[in-house]
Formats: C-alpha cells, structure tokens, sequence
C-alpha cells in the first residue's frame, strides 16, 4: 500500500504538497479541467493526510492502552522483580528461570496441554460430526441447529455454575444419576483428581461443539455440489464421498478451526477457575490459574508475567507455525 | 439453495422408513444433550429445589420464590451493571470500529499496512495472557494517571476496541461502490459527511453483525470485570454468580434464577439475529 502511494504522489506533486488549507473539494471541481486521470487521483486521495488518522485514532488509542501498553509491561515485568512504592528491580532471566523450574508451573504447563488437545480434538471431531448429520434446509433442521447452537452463545459463567451443579458428586446428582441408569458407580467429576481434568474437558467439548459445527456448516455449503453427484455416478460410498470429497473441501477450515480452538484451549482460564479453581489436590491447575494467582493473588506479579509472556510465545509458535505448514501445503 | 442439493452424508434426503427414524432420533440426542442442561436450568429456576444440591429436569413445586431471594441478594443492581456495561460498550465498540473501518476501507494513505498489521496483531494478544499488566495499568493509566479500578468504565473503555468489529466494518465498506463516493465528493461533500451520509447508510448489515457480536463478546466478559470490580457494588451479573454460590442459605434454584438474568439477553440477541450471528461466525472465519 506504502509504495502504490508514493506513486501517486510522485505522479501528482501538488497534491502531495500542497498545503492543507488549498485542499478539499472546493479545489477540485473547478480543477475539472485537468486530465481525467489527475482528477481520480486527487479524488481518491481527498482529504488531508491526517484525515484517515483522525478515524483511526480512537481505536489506535484504546489498543495502545489495552493491548500494545500491557503487552510491552507484561515483557519488561518479566525480567523484574516488581515491587509497588519501591520501585522494580532488574533481575534478568530469574522469573523465567523460578517459572521453568518449579514443578507446579510445570505440571500446570501440561495440564493447559492436555486439556487444549482434548478439547481441540473433541470439539472438532464432535462438530464435524453434528455439522454432516445436519446439513441442508429445513424448518425443523434450522431448529435443531439453533437449539444446538445455544451454549456457546450463554454466557462461561453461566455454563461453568450449571455444570458444576450437573457434576454434583453423590449419587443422586443430575450426571450421576444418568450414569446410574445404565448402571455406572457414582462420579466424583470435578472433585476427584482422577476425573476433574475429563470434566472440564466435557464441558469445553459441550460448548465448543456448536461452534465448530455452525463454521463446519458454512464450510460445507461451499464444497462442489457437482463432485459429490460424479461421486454417486462413479458409485462411492458415503465414507468414500466423505474421504475424498468433504474433507479436501474443508481443508482451509480445518486449519483454521484448528487454530481457534488450539488458542482458545491454551488461554483456557474462566471454566477452571469457576469449576474447580486448580483443584482438587491441583489437578486442574492451569497456565493461566496459575498466572492469576501468582499475579493477583500472590502479588508476585514479575513471576506471573514471565508465565505470561512463555504462554504468548506458545500461542504465536502455534499459529506461525500452521501458516508455515499450510503454506507449504499449498504450493 | 432453495433445490434439493446433494450433502456429503445424503441423510436429510433419504425418504425411507428407516432414514427418517435415524433423521429424529439424532435430531432428538442432539437436542437433550445441547438444549437439554439450558432447559433444566430454566425449570430449575421456577422450581422449588428441595435438594440443595440438585437440578429440577421436570417442575414438581413451581414458583417464583428464586428471583425474589435472588433480588435480595443484589441481582437487580448487578444485572444493571452489565446492561450499563454493555450498552456504553458496545456504543462505543460500534463508534471506533465504524470509523476505523472507514478509514481502513477508503482511504489510501502512508502507514496504512502499519496501521492494519498492528490492528490485526492484537487478534493474537488474548487478554488472558495480558490480566497481569493490565491489572496495573487500569490501575494507573500511563499519561493522563486516571485509575479505572472499580469503576464500571474500567469494563467499558477496554472492550471499545475489538479488531474482529473492525475488520468486519472494514470489509464491508470496501464494496461500497466508488463511483457513490466520487459523485458526492463533486457535490462537494467532505469526508465526515460522505462516511455519516452514504458509507454508514449503507453498512446496515454490518452494523448489525457487530452488534450481535459485540453484545456477546461483551455480556460475556469474565476476566475484565474479575480485575476491575473492588466489591460488589460494581459486580456484573456474570460475576455476582460466584458469589451467590458461595452463600449457605442460596439454593441451586436461586442460583439458577440468577443465571437464567444473565444468559436471557445474549440468547434473545442470538435468536433475534440468528441470521446475521451466523453470517458473520462463516464470515469472519473463513476468510481469515
């Protein structure tokens, strides 16, 4: 974009210097005159140069506040030792090295891992699943689809305080009594360690789901219609359409529900935290409740933004490197 | 679209006996596993719960009693603070990203790509990861030292600015045809009067997805009001329901009452724009 404007500033010096009061419209229509290709130009351009500034700065200033700011504080808090009224004190890599060493981030670091796949995998597979047993027109269809669609649109706390209520421990909780219609023991769910962590996946499953399902949906719609009839001619079977129609066709959102889904799983925080808080016995423990504790809790906000900054660079490894792979796919 | 096209599975077409049943009884699996907890929710909270640690699937003792004692416990003030949030929010989300997507769309001007690629960027800096930092500067703002710490507008200033609203508006401004632009700037119409007259007018569609999107994102917030609410006096609806778990003598009936508030409104936004929510979900992800 940079260069195709200085090129038409360089085909049109007055405009590029003129100053701003002998600009604007008033000038350019008497200058009718002028080629026709001089006057689109200055047309296109109109306008001061700060003109186009002046509408992004409300939204430069609040991303600079809230995002660029905090970005640049969480690195250089990395690599201190902050301290409120007695000012930060450089102490290098330290944090990184107390947050790479010690087991609980660790641990918490595989946690956030385990849980991303799982949810990943789950809520992909899953709305894929629901996306190919529904697609097509209907009223009823369009029902079904709305009703399903409704948990990603209800708000995380609201999921995380029904659930928690569903997961009830004893026997006569809500999931628990299912269980025990086809004859399965009483769950702890999300306060046993041994199930906590499968728990919370379910839920992020349960809400994810849908998501995936309604882009699965619009993907679908624009796989060639046509294939799928040379399909039938040529006598494939549904699992083959599948495999060497559907599937190609939904390769670009593939990747990037792929990538949504994997991000989303590694900044994982409001179900834990309102689930089970890390608990029991830490087996829920993730980056960021982790992160959160250190940070806000404990005050020790310098550790805290290390861990930050070290799931930052997961999250940017991630997605550079699916571009990188899906470029490569391409050529 | 409206002719009966091939799908990759070819269920909803099959007209036997057998294909119809397998059509209902996933449509119904699909139903209790997805609507079905929401439902239990709603019926728990017009329903007397006996056991304090139970949902109500079917109403054994209707009433209203939950939202009464749920109104004793503040839910009426926290519920007005996420429709104050939400409304200054997404006021102002609509603002930035309208003019931003104008300037972005139809404009060509020096720093242009500069200024998309670090709009862009913040897609990849979720707020989770920047709580810690920005914990502390929403406690002192750099430059003008205002602390937005337990104030409503430490929840509405952040959330002015989402990239996904302005590449949408962005999008959609860019087909505007330049021929419209042209013609009113001989008429001599300067550049506030071409975006609020002819650009903006005819952005309806897309106002409309980001005002659905917005709402969500917004009513939806947890972290942000986590950091920012000092008591409860500035809690939202989302936020109060940890609380309210938390006290003896609230029942899951009233909790669920509370939380019926707090998903009503982005489920009648949803229902309401369902058209344009799903526009915009395909949208807004395929193309990225």
């Amino acid at each position: 974009m940079t260069s195709l404007d200085q090129v038409t500033a360089a085909a049109d010096p007055a405009a590029g210097s003129t100053p701003p009061a002998a600009r604007g419209p008033a000038t350019t229509a008497p200058g009718g005159g002028g080629t026709p290709v001089s006057r689109r130009v200055r047309n296109r351009r109109g306008g001061r140069w700060w003109t186009p500034w002046l509408f992004l700065a409300p939204a430069l200033i609040l991303f600079l506040y809230f995002k660029f700011i905090p970005m640049a504080s969480a690195l250089t808090m990395s690599f201190q030792e902050v301290q409120p009224y007695l000012g930060n004190r450089w102490v290098g890599g330290e944090n990184y090295a107390t947050v790479l060493s010690s087991d609980g981030f660790r641990e918490a670091a595989w946690h956030t891992v385990v849980l991303a796949v799982g949810q990943t995998a789950g809520s992909m597979l899953l709305g894929l699943t629901l996306a190919l047993l529904m697609e097509g027109q209907g009223r009823r269809l369009g029902f079904v689809r709305s009703a399903a669609f409704l948990p990603v649109v209800v708000p995380i706390a609201v999921v995380a305080e029904l659930w928690r209520i569903m997961y009830h421990p004893t026997e006569d909780g809500m999931l628990n009594s299912l269980l025990g219609l086809v004859g399965f023991g009483p769950s702890g769910f999300i306060n046993d360690p041994d199930t906590s962590m499968a728990s919370i996946m379910l839920t992020g499953i349960w809400r994810g789901a849908p998501y995936d399902m309604m882009i699965f949906l619009a993907g679908l719609a624009g796989v060639d219609r046509g294939l799928y009839e040379a399909a039938k001619v040529d006598g494939a079977s549904r699992f083959q359409r599948i495999r060497h129609v559907t599937l190609p066709g939904l390769r670009a959102v593939l990747t990037i529900l792929f990538v949504l889904a994997a991000i989303r799983g590694l900044r994982v925080f409001t179900e834990v935290f309102l689930l089970t808080n890390g608990g029991p016995d830490g087996s829920t423990e993730v980056v960021m409740t982790v992160i959160y504790k250190l940070g806000l809790e404990q005050n020790r906000l310098g550790v805290g933004a290390a861990g930050a900054v070290l799931l930052f660079l997961a999250t940017l490894l991630l997605t550079v490197g699916v571009h990188l792979f899906r470029r490569r796919g391409n050529e | 679209m409206s002719a009966p096209t091939e799908t990759a599975l070819g269920l909803t077409e099959s007209r036997s006996a057998a294909g119809r049943a397998l059509k209902v009884l996933t449509y119904l699996l699909v139903l209790i596993v997805f609507a079905g907890p929401l439902l239990a929710l709603l019926v728990s909270a017009f329903n007397h719960v006996k056991d304090p640690t139970q949902l109500s699937v079917l109403p054994s003792d209707p009433t209203v009693d939950n939202f009464a004692v749920a109104f004793d416990q503040g839910v009426l003030k926290y519920l007005l603070n996420s429709f104050f949030v939400v409304g200054f929010g997404l006021l102002l989300q609509v603002a930035v990203s309208v003019l931003a997507g104008y300037a972005l769309a139809r404009k060509r001007f020096r720093g242009m790509t500069l200024a998309f690629v670090a709009i862009l960027a913040t897609l990849m800096l979720p707020e989770e990861i920047l709580a810690i930092p920005l914990s502390v500067i929403l406690a002192d703002l750099p430059v003008v030292h205002i602390s937005l710490i337990g104030s409503l507008a430490g929840m509405i200033v952040p959330v002015g600015a989402w990239a996904f609203s302005i590449l949408v508006m962005t999008e959609f401004m860019k087909e505007v045809p330049k021929e419209l632009e042209e013609a009113a700037r001989i008429d001599g119409a300067g550049d506030l009067r071409i975006f609020a007259q002819i650009i903006l007018p005819m952005c309806k569609p897309a106002l409309g997805v980001i005002g659905v999107f917005g709402f969500t994102m917004i009513w939806d917030q947890y972290l942000l009001p986590l950091l920012v609410a000092t008591d409860s006096s500035s809690y939202t609806l989302p936020l109060a329901l940890r609380t309210l778990r938390v006290d003896p003598l609230v029942t899951p009936g009233v909790v669920m009452a509370a939380s019926l508030l707090a998903l009503l409104p982005s489920v009648i936004v949803f229902l309401f724009f369902q058209r344009s929510f799903v526009h915009g979900l395909s949208s807004g992800a395929l193309k990225g």
